[in-house]
């Protein structure tokens, strides 16, 4: 890469603080409000989320039924899924981008400030009306976060037509959100830095963006398609009409696939920044990180009945999309032996944001391992809805895409807020957050390859035991998350001053701008001079 | 700290009785067929090649996790950038996916060769019972959950089969090619047996196909894979394989029955035996729903203790009954009720909880509806 010098402007007269009160949040422009903001959401219903996962936990502690009954036990899984996917997931990455993307790549702010001020405050009113389905008549929907019809159109509760919404208004700050960062990357890097010299989470975010701006689209249409079997007497998903309820798990799963790359994509950027810093060494192979990253984006498209096995397609068709699904394997093992060639001779040190990285890589390869299996698709026959894909699902998302976004926390806290985290207390949030989530979801692989469906509220005795400990596991993680949120709010109250380099080696220009953060950076773009 | 963990063992204890039946199955069962047995040893392969590629990595990772540390006074290296190493760690996974592709093929090829079976069945399935239709025999019945209310309220100590318990079992004869065509009635499921590898969807409107040829004798048990509403986890399969001669009495035995039923519908019933009975019928298959004391869950199963369909004109009620509610989630139990349940049940409820109708509605008006 570059060498990289800055020129700062120093007699800034016009720099001035934000507003204050409630109304800065509420009219702000400015990235890092911004992405505050995001990333609060996100922490408050990743908050909601785990809570929701509790009452399902503790009903299947124990066989029988205990705590509620099937159809509220439906409607959980349900809001679980919608509420960590579009709630937690997503906008904890875009909060991450908010806030980074400008600083990484040199820009004052993102490109469409107050584009981005509305994405962002779409988002509350979209999941307030979606968490209040739970409260109508009918209850919130319980057809799974896939809502296959016929079941969540003709026999879904009332309360669908709320979910719809909520999914459009979700799509819209997504795309506005999406375009927002292909905007900024492409027309506001400093002068001198290539695309080939972005850093690797800049470019992991403009591959995710694209995917979004792809395929939010075709949820909309989905979910519209749902809306006019509902009200307007059209059979896209009946048979009885014409149509067919598979058509909807096709289209379903051409957003469906992209949108696990979108969750996941992000993390493979900040874990690229962040074991470089901590190995103190230059990312192994920085060129084909990026076309693995392409790679991975382009066949996400072309895979997607990998989650339709069982549907009675064709042979060549299973055949198809077996084989594609198989081929991601080459990319996504390009990137996990980057990373550990990264590590291999460099200098390393154990910081908390780099015990996360380590786990996300050993984790989701793990993850990575079960996806293989499932891929191939006589074998899926045996796996398909069943708790093997939870586990694997689970191994991808929770050490994947929560544990990315957690080590991105504490890789740039520090810059953000001016203050250094107490060590001690992140490596505790690490430790048990790593036991409690292994606990949770390693059984998870036994009980599904025994034969236990996803998606049921009570279970045969022999799934007794495994079930137990998966529910000790998910009460150890829950409970650890509010050690995070202790320390977030001890490093904002009272945490020691941060130096502007809190990394030895830490390379980008982020490190560059001193700390505390101005509220306004790079009002004059820093020069990047090629050696 | 003692106490607290002497409190945690105690706890624990008060825990564990669960695991006096239950097994630490870890792996996915071997099954009864060629075609379980090949998945099986396809699914170990898989694995096995996923563990040594794991080690490997894992390996090199954790070789400098300890050995490259900071702390052990280790100098970072600045190689970065190897175009031979690149290609040589894309090319490797490549060959390796080829070698599961090829033994992946031929089974999945096998697994859909459904020609030239010997039984045809059809399975449907329904919210939330299987209904199992033999094509060549004149068969015909559906398969319910028998697990009692209270087993699963806690109030009753667990059976061993727990929720994995029919009325009535799937019979096939072993070592013959059954053929499974499967649809639904309503939403989609899936029909799943793990000890024969078979899954596949039932899908309304559309026909599946898949097949099993059963090598020993036993009962395999199995549940629906696909979320397909409130009871999802309420619909269990149960797969009974007997020789060909016990099979070949089953199917006499069953034809006999339905003789039976045939009969029963031209008998004249009174009130009392009707209720009886109609009780039995309402449990099995309406009480999910419409709850044991009438009072639904509205709005999308309304109560019937008080309905004015079911204390007022017996036509709508009976038109209910048999043709469903449709766009909604009544089904239409004349294809699924003899008429003999059909008239039991709605006496039944037309004259249990608050509804005191006092009228009887025998097999013959049932019979004479459904000919209309």
């Amino acid at each position: 890469m570059s060498e990289q010098t800055l020129t700062l402007d120093d007699h800034d007269h016009h720099e001035h603080g934000p507003a204050k009160g409630f109304l800065r949040w509420v009219f702000t422009t400015n990235h890092k409000d911004i992405g505050t903001m995001y990333l609060i959401f996100s922490l408050v219903m990743f908050l909601i989320g785990g809570m929701m996962a509790f009452v399902i936990r503790a009903e299947l502690f124990q066989p029988g039924m205990q705590l509620v009954d099937p159809g509220f036990f439906n409607q959980m899984t349900t809001m679980h899924g919608l509420i960590m996917v579009f709630g937690a997931v997503m906008p904890g990455f875009v909060g991450l981008a908010n806030w980074q993307i400008p600083l990484m790549v040199g820009a004052p702010d993102m490109a469409l400030p107050r584009m981005n001020n509305w994405s962002f405050w779409i988002l509350p009113f979209a999941f307030t009306m979606l968490l209040s389905t739970l409260f109508m008549e009918g209850g919130a929907p319980g057809f799974g976060w896939t809502f296959y019809a016929p079941l969540s159109t003709t026999y879904a509760p009332p309360s669908v037509t709320f979910f719809i919404f909520a999914i459009h208004m979700m799509g819209i700050s997504s795309i506005m959100g999406a375009m927002n960062i292909i905007v900024t990357l492409f027309n506001m890097r400093a002068p001198g830095m290539g695309l080939m010299q972005m850093p690797m989470f800049a470019w992991s975010w403009l591959i995710t963006a694209f995917l979004l701006v792809a395929v939010m689209p075709v949820l909309a249409a989905v979910v519209t398609m749902m809306l006019m079997d509902i009200h307007f007497a059209t059979s896209f998903f009946s048979a009885a009409g014409g149509g067919d309820p598979v058509l909807f798990q096709h289209i379903f799963w051409f957003f469906g696939h992209p949108e696990v790359y979108i969750m996941i994509l992000p993390a493979f950027g900040v874990v690229s920044e962040i074991i470089p810093t901590f190995s103190r060494k230059k990312l192994f192979g920085y060129h084909s990180m990026v076309y693995a990253l392409i790679a991975i984006a382009l066949l996400s498209f072309v895979v997607w009945a990998h989650h339709m096995f069982t549907v009675g397609m064709p042979i060549g068709g299973q055949l198809f999309f077996m084989y594609a699904t198989m081929l991601i394997a080459v990319p996504t093992g390009v990137k996990v032996f980057n990373w550990v060639a990264t590590m291999f001779k460099g200098s390393l040190t154990f910081e908390t944001p780099m015990l996360f990285a380590i786990a996300f890589v050993v984790l989701f390869t793990v993850g990575g391992f079960s996806g293989i299996m499932l891929a191939i698709a006589p074998v899926d026959f045996q796996y398909q809805d069943t708790y093997f894909v939870v586990a694997h699902f689970h191994y991808v998302l929770v050490p994947g895409a929560v544990f990315g976004i957690v080590a991105g926390v504490y890789y740039w806290l520090p810059k953000w807020t001016g203050k250094m985290y107490d060590e001690s207390l992140g490596k505790m949030h690490f430790w048990l957050s790593f036991v409690g989530l292994n606990l949770t979801f390693f059984p998870m692989h036994f009980v599904g390859l025994a034969g236990m469906p996803r998606r049921i509220p009570d279970y045969a005795l022999q799934f007794a035991d495994f079930n137990m400990m998966a529910s000790m596991g998910a009460f150890l993680f829950g409970t650890s998350q509010l050690v995070f949120v202790y320390l977030v709010i001890k490093t904002v109250r009272s945490g020691k001053e941060a130096a502007q380099v809190p990394w030895e080696s830490a390379e980008g220009l982020e490190w560059t701008l001193p700390t505390p953060l101005p509220y306004h950076t790079f009002t004059t773009p820093p020069v990047i001079e090629h050696k | 700290m003692q106490r607290f963990l002497h409190q945690f063992c105690i706890t624990l204890a008060f825990l564990i009785p669960s695991s006096v039946y239950a097994a630490w199955e870890l792996n996915m069962p071997r099954g009864v067929t060629d075609t379980s047995n090949t998945v099986y040893d396809l699914h170990m392969l898989i694995l096995w090649i996923c563990i040594a590629i794991g080690v490997v990595v894992f390996g090199v990772m954790f070789w400098s996790i300890i050995y490259h540390r900071k702390s052990q006074g280790a100098k970072a290296a600045q190689f970065h950038e190897s175009t031979t190493v690149e290609v040589i760690w894309t090319v490797i996974p490549f060959l390796i996916l080829i070698g599961m592709a090829v033994p992946s093929t031929t089974v999945l090829i096998d697994m859909y060769d459904s020609s030239e079976s010997d039984i045809d069945i059809q399975v449907t399935g329904y919210q939330w019972k299987w209904q199992y239709k033999y094509l060549n025999e004149d068969i015909d019945f559906f398969s319910t959950m028998t697990t009692p209310k209270a087993e699963i309220a806690n109030e009753q100590e667990k059976n061993l089969n727990y929720l994995l318990e029919v009325d009535n079992e799937l019979v096939v004869p072993i070592n013959k090619k059954v053929r499974f065509l499967f649809t639904a009635n309503d939403v989609i499921h899936a029909w799943w047996v793990p000890e024969l590898a078979v899954k596949k969807d039932a899908i309304p409107g559309f026909i599946n196909e898949s097949w099993t040829r059963i090598n020993e004798v036993g009962t395999y048990r199995g549940q629906c894979a696909e979320l397909c509403g409130k009871d999802h986890g309420f619909m269990p399969i149960v797969v009974k394989a007997v020789t060909q001669a016990d099979y070949d009495i089953w199917v006499s035995e069953q034809k006999a029955t339905a003789q039976a039923v045939a009969a029963a519908a031209n008998q004249e019933w009174s009130i009392e035996d009707l209720v009886a009975k109609g009780e039995t019928v309402y449990q099995k298959n309406c009480a999910g729903c419409h709850m044991v004391d009438g009072s639904g869950l509205p709005p999308a199963f309304p109560a019937l203790n008080g309905n004015d369909v079911v204390l007022g004109d017996i036509e709508k009620h009976m038109d209910i009954m048999v043709n469903g509610v449709p766009g909604s989630a009544m089904a239409a139990y004349g294809k699924q009720l003899s008429a003999v349940e059909l008239a039991a049940v709605i006496t039944y409820k037309r004259n249990t909880w608050d509804n005191k109708t006092g009228e009887v509605i025998s097999p013959a008006d049932v019979k004479a509806y459904m000919s209309k």
